[in-house]
């Protein structure tokens, strides 16, 4: 099997490493990954900021860049639900461009959900370590409607140990321009979901958006706390060796 | 910023918010609260099948509002009562305080209403010489505090018990108290002797049913039902989009509006008036006038942002949304506060006043997911944001900004030099703004992901 990966712009610029893991993940379950060259953001931030000319040149380049007919993986449900959800809005005027942005869209997997649903990576023989709690992103629990599959995932760790998150789904204050926009507010956000957090005696965090992880991850440094904040592709990957 | 407009300072407003430990506190305990009662009264409910009704009966007014509003006009005069229009707020202003002045009456009891509030009526009546008396009993908290409500259904939502045990000591002369009981036995012994000698009682209505021209009032402390059937004469204020088709249509929503706002099943009190007393009624107002107010509404039906006026005004949304919990709803600094009330201020009040609000959203989308009537919320801020962009409302730095990646997007070459960029310039913007978003993102790698692999 072949996929398309696209790797997002906050992983590619400041987290390669949860790039390279999720490549790993994709390879051991004998997928054949092709990064397309050329790939740069979704379009997201200018989307969300009512930006539509700009989000709109960042989708027309994404799709112009993922051609084909193999799946998509995107190990970012904010970047998943910009492809499958967005895209073909943004085009509602353009009727061409509507049809590409749907086929793209229908071809689009969030990683986790192409860890289930396709390649049944559960129910393979995974390896953890430690007590591992987890956020529940806003666009991919309430856009794209993973809300299963990352626990399906983290549950079937042997080794580790699973304890939920008290309001899993609240978001964290990331919000693209919001953290920009009105930092204090994000701050205070992003401290009520370490409270969260450190209530549960978790010693790593783990998501499936940069984005929430980096603004957690700030919040956690902030407090002075150990607990560790990791994408969920390094949490599998980790467990293959 | 382009367009010269600074509008509602809600960044200010933030950070004194943020900055009021008790406020936090109240707001994290009142929303939690009733975020869970919310949860557990849907939990065992169909749910969707009554949101789907739900809304759809609110599109069907909507679609033909003018005819409901006809109707309902008809049926209410026909009842007994006197029916106004109002084409905005100074409007309903003037007809209010002109019936009131008519027949001399100096002192209204008001039950709870935020449209009462959208057209500032207590201030204005005040100027012309007629005191209003809040009876519910957190409105009558915020007013004798002198503020605004900041929560649409809980208006003294930011306040905890020993800040109104502090506030009736001082403005009531009574003893302080901190004990709930004791401090609802004062306002109740207050609030008594003015319904009994209120020449006029005041309401909103949370329904208006078109087929027989009733209006209905949900409220918990039966202070509703004084001021509406006690006085001789009954004010009704009420938004034209507050119509139902039917009577027969009331149950789907006293089922879901209570639900929504706190949890219960019911409202303590539902009540239910059509036109004045009966020649054979024990109870109620002689004489019944009735405000419809528009104030832009007929203008939003026919728009884009019309889903915004299915609206029941049950504050679910501003419960579930994160920056409305930590920052209370004073901080936006308008009627409505919360996502319901970011739309409807950029409605009802404009862009140029209300353009800051529509930072106040991370569009989470935890809003849309609890609204029992399904404002599609998410999308009609997503949206607003859209116009904001397009009528110039956003400042110059950031359209720069987002011009420039619309450029870089396009080129995977030329993205990466953008990234090579941010790889010398974030470090450098970090040390210089600590407190700012750069001193809060990691440093990015030295080789990018897709170098990596290439």
């Amino acid at each position: 099997m072949r996929v398309q990966l696209f790797a997002t712009c906050l992983i590619d610029t400041f987290y390669p490493g949860t790039g390279e893991a999720t490549l790993k993940l994709l390879r051991e379950f004998g997928v054949q990954v092709e990064v397309p060259k050329g790939q740069t953001c979704c379009g997201k931030p200018a989307d969300s900021g009512g930006y539509s000319k700009e989000a709109r040149k960042a989708a027309e380049h994404f799709i112009s860049v993922f051609q084909g007919s193999d799946p998509i993986v995107i190990p970012s449900g904010s970047c998943a639900s910009m492809v499958k959800n967005h895209y073909p809005t943004l085009f509602k005027d353009d009727g061409d461009m509507q049809k590409q942005a749907e086929a793209v869209a229908a071809r689009t997997y969030e990683l986790s959900q192409f860890l289930v649903h396709v390649l049944k990576v559960h129910e393979a023989n995974l390896k953890g370590k430690g007590r591992i709690t987890y956020h529940a992103s806003c666009q991919l629990t309430r856009e794209l409607g993973v809300r299963e599959e990352p626990l399906m995932l983290l549950q079937a760790l042997k080794g580790a140990e699973f304890v939920p998150l008290p309001q899993a789904d609240r978001c964290c204050g990331f919000g693209g321009i919001f953290m920009a926009k009105l930092p204090e507010v994000s701050m205070a956000m992003a401290d009520d979901k370490v409270d969260n957090i450190l209530s549960t005696g978790a010693d790593t965090v783990t998501g499936c958006d940069h984005g929430c992880l980096m603004n957690i991850a700030d919040a956690v440094k902030r407090r002075g706390a150990s607990v560790q904040v990791k994408h969920m592709a390094v949490v599998l990957a980790e467990g293959l060796t | 910023m382009s367009a010269s407009a600074q509008g509602i300072p809600f960044r200010a407003n933030t950070i004194k918010a943020l900055h009021d430990s008790a406020l936090r506190a109240a707001m994290s305990n009142a929303t939690e609260t009733f975020a869970i009662k919310r949860a557990d009264a849907v939990s065992a409910v169909p749910l969707e099948e009554w949101r789907e009704h739900a809304s759809s009966t609110r599109l069907q007014v909507l679609d033909n509002l003018s005819y409901y509003v006809d109707l309902f006009a008809k049926n209410a005069t026909r009842a007994g009562a006197i029916v106004h229009r109002a084409k905005d707020a100074q409007g309903a202003r003037d007809l209010i305080a002109s019936i009131l002045k008519d027949r001399g009456v100096e002192r209204v009891v008001k039950s709870k209403s935020m449209v009462s509030e959208e057209i500032h009526l207590n201030d204005y009546l005040r100027r012309e010489g007629i005191t209003s008396v809040e009876t519910d009993l957190g409105e009558y908290i915020i007013q004798v505090a002198g503020e605004g409500p900041s929560h649409i259904i809980v208006p003294a939502i930011h306040k905890n018990r020993r800040q109104v045990g502090e506030l009736f000591a001082e403005k009531l002369r009574c003893e302080y108290s901190d004990d709930p009981m004791v401090l609802t036995a004062i306002a109740k012994k207050v609030l008594r002797e003015e319904f009994l000698s209120a020449k006029a009682g005041f309401s909103g209505a949370n329904f208006a049913a078109a087929d027989s021209g009733s209006i209905v009032v949900f409220t918990n402390e039966g202070n509703g039902r004084m001021c509406t059937t006690l006085p001789p004469l009954h004010i009704a204020l009420l938004s034209m989009e507050k119509m139902i088709p039917s009577l027969a249509d009331l149950p789907t929503f006293m089922r879901l509006l209570p639900r929504s706002a706190t949890g219960q099943i019911l409202t303590s009190y539902t009540s239910i008036i059509t036109g004045t007393r009966g020649p054979n009624e024990s109870t109620g107002a002689k004489e019944m006038h009735i405000v419809i107010l528009d104030n832009g509404r007929s203008q939003i039906v026919t728009g884009e942002y019309r889903e915004m006026l299915k609206c029941i005004r049950c504050g679910a949304c501003l419960n579930a949304c994160p920056v409305y919990r930590s920052v209370g709803g004073h901080a936006y600094g308008a009627t409505y506060p919360g996502p319901m009330g970011i739309v409807l201020t950029t409605l009802l009040d404009g862009m140029e006043k209300a353009h800051p609000l529509l930072d106040a959203t991370t569009l989470c989308g935890a809003c849309g997911d609890v609204c029992p009537v399904k404002v599609p919320l998410p999308r009609l801020l997503r949206r607003l944001r859209e116009e904001r962009v397009e009528r110039g409302f956003t400042p110059t730095l950031e359209q720069q900004a987002m011009a420039g990646f619309g450029w870089a997007v396009k080129s995977g070459t030329l993205f990466s030099l953008g990234q090579k960029a941010a790889g010398v310039f974030l470090p450098i913007g970090s040390t210089l703004l600590k407190d700012g978003v750069l001193g809060r993102m990691p440093r990015p790698a030295a080789k990018t992901f897709t170098r990596r692999v290439s």
